[in-house]
């Protein structure tokens, strides 16, 4: 099992780096697939098998499958629109005050992670039937505000997309 | 095993079924496309492939030979890298299906498969979902007129139809109770009722976007012969195109198992009590016979308008498998059990 952590903790690392660092926006998307399928083993390897399952089928299958879907129209055959550094030093103060703070915030959750005192998982949570039980009487408040959240999201998509008449 | 460490043993055994349950496919693949073409052949009263062995047995192999001697361009404007890795994505994402298909069942009353996750049908589901990729990525990195439509267009008709395929399964789900493959075929057969006469509306939408879902005849838009060329594989020769199409068709090898475990009880028959290795037999012949219905579909029916795809996914199927699925959770309220 810790032979799978190591090589799929690397993956993770090398295709997230491929992912931030290739010139080619369709590379990035491939690099994150990459990613998304490393991270979806680690969530298996701590038998958190329902969200292992809605990485690889919301993110991996829906979310990067739009990304894809607009990158490949907008940079057909065009170059990189951004060549040299100098169109992106302003963003050098806030990434690395970004950087600092995900340093934090990673340190904080490794020194949570490897106190003795730690609560373990629930035994068996990941599994499909115990999530569901847990998402819908104990967490049932967050789900319903989220589901209402994304309702506002998609009304005001509806509200900003459909100034004109709809057609399919 | 003595002496070895358990999960190296483990790790081997399920290499080895791996290897042997991809041989089994791939063949499939071969004999399936020969069964389609004997098949077309005889809707439209012709003989179909002889030449090759006795009764075209061998045309399989000649293809193969023929599709690997081929030269294997890459135009130049491609993105090389997306290019190469595109075929291999496609192929990799639907052999992927069968790490959990349950073939039937050991004398012993073990089930014959890789693996059983108590999320099954999401792992399914998931992996359909990321299918797509190769025929993206392949479309884009050809850096072509038509195979950026066709790629474009199967993107587009693959998220469409995804949602009701996804809606039509929560039916069955939620009759079994379970999201374990070989729990669904197990409550199917436990209670002598096949979950196509209680979701047969699933059913008729799960087969409607199982069709759109391999892009088969009618809704091949993304190769659109009088069109696009060949969509999305336009510029691929030789074994990458080769590549293709094995995944095309392992697909609907995939599709029809699936709608065989979820609707029409797996291995389930007559005389599986007495005879336990005939679960294999039954799984097999439902899978052979959602086949020829795919087949006989694109015999017959002649391809949608682009328009007309997009509203009967959005506009008909979806509200349908909605429904369906609101008066099954209804009705299993209601009961207080599922089946």
């Amino acid at each position: 099992m810790i032979v799978l952590f190591w090589a799929c903790a690397l993956v993770a690392i090398a295709s997230g780096i491929w992912t931030i660092a290739s010139r080619q926006p369709v590379h990035s998307v491939v690099g994150l697939i990459v990613n998304f399928a490393a991270l979806a083993i680690l969530f298996l390897t701590l038998s958190a098998d329902f969200l292992a399952m809605m990485q690889i089928l919301i993110y991996a299958g829906a979310i990067l499958v739009l990304f894809l879907f607009v990158i490949a129209l907008l940079t057909i055959g065009s170059a990189p629109i951004e060549t040299g550094r100098g169109r992106l030093a302003f963003q050098a103060a806030p990434s690395v005050a970004a950087g600092i703070a995900a340093l934090v915030i990673m340190g904080a959750g490794l020194r949570v992670a490897w106190s003795p005192t730690a609560a373990g998982p629930l035994n068996d949570l990941g599994s499909v039937a115990n999530f569901g039980q847990q998402l819908l009487t104990t967490h049932v408040f967050a789900f319903e505000a989220t589901a209402f959240i994304l309702l506002i999201a998609i009304v005001g998509v509806v509200m900003m997309a459909g100034r004109k008449e709809l057609r399919f | 095993m003595n002496g070895i460490n358990p999960t190296l043993a483990f790790a081997i055994v399920t290499a080895i079924k791996a290897g042997v349950l991809i041989f089994v496919v791939v063949t499939a693949f071969a004999y399936l496309m020969l069964f389609e073409r004997k098949l077309l052949a005889w809707f439209q009263l012709r003989v179909g492939p002889i030449w090759c062995g006795p009764w075209g047995l061998l045309q399989p192999a000649a293809d193969a030979i023929k599709l690997v001697l081929k030269e294997d361009l890459t135009p130049a404007t491609a993105d090389p890298f997306i290019y190469k890795i595109a075929p291999a994505l496609a192929v990799l994402t639907a052999l992927m299906a069968y790490a959990i298909v349950p073939f039937g069942t050991f004398p012993d009353g073990s089930p014959i498969s890789i693996a059983n996750p108590n999320v099954g049908i999401l792992f399914l589901l998931a992996t359909g979902a990321i299918g797509v990729y190769g025929i993206a990525l392949g479309g884009w990195s050809s850096q072509s007129k038509w195979p950026l439509l066709g790629a474009i267009r199967s993107t587009a008709q693959l998220i469409s139809y995804e949602l009701a395929m996804g809606l039509s399964i929560v039916g069955v789900l939620i009759i079994a109770g379970t999201t374990s493959l070989q729990g669904i075929v197990a409550a199917q057969s436990a209670h002598h009722v096949w979950f196509i006469i209680p979701q047969i509306v699933a059913f008729l939408i799960y087969g409607i976007t199982a069709t759109a879902e391999t892009n088969r005849a009618p809704f091949d838009l993304p190769e659109a012969e009088t069109e696009l060329v060949a969509g999305f594989h336009t510029e691929y020769s030789s074994l990458r195109f080769g590549t293709f199409f094995v995944a095309e068709y392992i697909n609907m090898i995939t599709v029809s198992a699936i709608g065989t475990l979820l609707f029409l009880g797996g291995g389930d028959g007559p005389f599986v009590a007495q005879i336990p290795w005939l679960t294999i037999v039954w799984f097999l012949a439902k899978v052979g016979l959602l086949l020829f219905i795919f087949i006989w579909l694109r015999a017959t029916l002649p391809r949608l308008r682009y328009d007309r795809l997009m509203a009967f996914g959005w506009k008909v199927l979806l509200p349908i498998a909605a429904l369906n699925l609101l008066v099954t959770a209804a009705i299993v309220a209601l009961r207080g059990h599922g089946i």
